[in-house]
């Protein structure tokens, strides 16, 4: 029997990006992004958007597959679907989705996008305005845990004061995806470089391990990524990224409601990381290239724990800003700035970022770029990882 | 001073159309804390389900519980996400691990002062309050330092 797996079956042979704004800026609706950077995209690959024949999002997003189909012209829509869970947990995952649907031949050509404009809908920072609320958020929000921070944050003090790791090793990551941010035309924080006065500096947004700088953005735009069999990748005009492997979901009941998950002090990866890894045939340290989805930093730091990129006692010692940027560093981090300082596109920017890792065009281009991992959604369930590869992985 | 910790205008809990949690709120406001074990394999559990995720027995009682239990964690929020929540300064929330039944765990706030230091695995027990003049009333479970 054929072994199971997406393992370079497909490639990512497009990319596109909307201008990324701060929330409440775009002068585009949500849907006219969407439909722009899967215009986009398209272009990049050198093919029609009629040829789409599928989407592939995650996060509620409102851009429903269908409608998008119409206005595009698709010729026939093959593929329409959604990844379950909020947040940016479906990242990887509707990048894995749309390959699965391309490597069996339910689809040809499936775009996988994300459109996001917090300032016409409803910001992820802000509480709703409901007078009542039900389920989990009954046993919540009366106590003032309402936000994503908020809901998380328990899980980072409790994991960081189990292993002893310092607030520096937040600064550290917050510092590494800013500086990548500066030579980043389409970072909404270039120009604004972020030291470690600056960082101490800022408020607290949950005490302890939350400073301002530790979460991410809220903004409006939209990415999109062309997902294609591996075969027809290499005859088209970029240098294929291959799909080497997708993990999705979470650990043992990690919706288990009113925190009661049985791994707690978790960024959901750990049942996840070593499938990944299996598929890709590839270990940790063959990842030249590493993008870690920033809702917090406290995230990012158990996430590339639990990927077996850090150990926890390593954790003070080696996530420091010299070694996280590219100039120098062993572990380049978030290369485009990411969702701390690019643009907080539920990282589906870190997606289209590794891509361009790995065809060697990006800005702050990674000299050892034959492998990207990418990790979605820390904290979330269920969440997300994709691993991409050059020619030379497969 | 209004007896709550934190002030009024934050959403009010509701069990919800298909009333899985009403016996817990129909016993706060009984002053009785109560979650669910299983009938079939004794097991505790919360928060609330249909079935028990270990036996899958669809019989679950609502069994009364001392709250006795100890910090697992904490958090203490300074930006105000909601706007009855705005000008009113940091405040604690904590994750309260129940050791006598199962090591389930609750979320309340911490009671005091909002400023005080924190201690992961202090022991505390539950203190109910009411909200009996919101519409429908409804009773929070909070927590001190024993």
């Amino acid at each position: 029997m054929a072994e199971r797996t997406l393992r370079g079956k497909t490639a990512i042979a497009g990319i596109g990006e909307t201008i990324y704004y701060k929330h409440g800026q775009s002068p585009d609706s949500e849907f006219k992004l969407a439909l722009q950077a899967i215009v986009k995209a398209c272009a990049d690959a050198g093919i029609s958007p009629h040829e789409v024949d599928g989407f592939a999002s995650y996060g509620n997003d409102r851009s429903d597959g269908p409608r998008l189909a119409a206005a595009l012209g698709v010729k026939e829509l093959k593929f329409s679907n959604m990844f379950w869970g909020g947040g940016g947990g479906g990242v990887c995952g509707a990048v894995g989705n749309a390959s699965a649907a391309v490597a069996t031949g339910m689809a040809d050509c499936v775009v996988a996008f994300r459109s996001l404009a917090q300032g016409q809908y409803a910001r992820y920072g802000r509480s709703g305005a409901a007078a009542a609320v039900m389920g989990d958020d009954a046993f919540l929000f009366p106590y003032g845990v309402m936000s994503p921070a908020q809901r998380f944050a328990m899980k980072i003090t409790r994991f960081m004061t189990e292993h002893g790791i310092k607030q520096e090793a937040l600064r550290g990551i917050a510092m590494a995806c800013y500086h990548h941010a500066q030579k980043n035309p389409n970072a909404v924080m270039r120009g604004r470089e972020l030291d470690e006065a600056k960082y101490d500096a800022s408020r607290w947004i949950v005490e302890p391990f939350h400073h301002l700088y530790d979460c991410c953005q809220e903004n409006d735009g939209a990415a999109a990524v062309v997902v294609v069999p591996a075969e027809r990748a290499k005859d088209m005009k970029n240098k294929p990224a291959y799909v080497m492997a997708c993990g999705q979901g979470g650990d043992h009941r990690s919706a288990a409601p009113v925190h009661n998950m049985p791994n707690y002090p978790s960024s959901h990866f750990g049942q996840l990381a070593p499938r990944l890894y299996a598929m890709a045939k590839m270990r940790p340290a063959d990842m030249g290239i590493v993008q870690c989805y920033e809702n917090f930093t406290g995230g990012v730091l158990m996430s590339l724990i639990e990927h077996g990129m850090v150990k926890p006692e390593e954790a003070n010692e080696v996530l420091v800003k010299s070694n996280l940027i590219v100039e120098g560093g062993k572990m380049p981090l978030n290369t485009s700035g990411g969702n701390l300082a690019e643009c907080y596109m539920h990282g589906l920017e870190l997606v289209i970022e590794a891509t361009r890792q790995i065809r060697g065009t990006a800005i702050n281009q990674v000299k050892n770029n034959n492998a990207a991992i990418i990790m979605g959604g820390p904290m979330v369930t269920p969440v997300s990882s994709l691993i991409l590869g050059s020619e030379a992985t497969l | 001073m209004s007896g709550f910790y934190l002030p009024e205008g934050l959403p009010t809990p509701s069990s919800g159309p298909d009333g899985l949690s009403q016996p817990y709120w129909d016993g706060t406001r009984e002053k009785k804390l109560r979650v669910q074990k299983c009938n079939g394999c004794g097991s505790w559990q919360w928060g609330p389900e249909w079935i028990c995720h270990r036996c899958h027995a669809f019989d679950l009682s609502w069994q009364e519980i001392q709250g006795k239990g100890r910090i697992y964690s904490y958090q203490r929020p300074h930006h105000p996400v909601h706007t009855a929540l705005n000008g009113h300064g940091p405040y604690i929330a904590v994750l309260v691990e129940l050791p006598d039944y199962g090591n389930i765990r609750m979320v309340g706030n911490l009671l005091g002062d909002p400023l005080q230091t924190v201690t992961i695995g202090a022991a505390v027990e539950a203190v109910f309050e009411p909200h009996d003049n919101a519409k429908p009333p409804y009773t929070l479970v909070q927590w001190k330092i024993v």
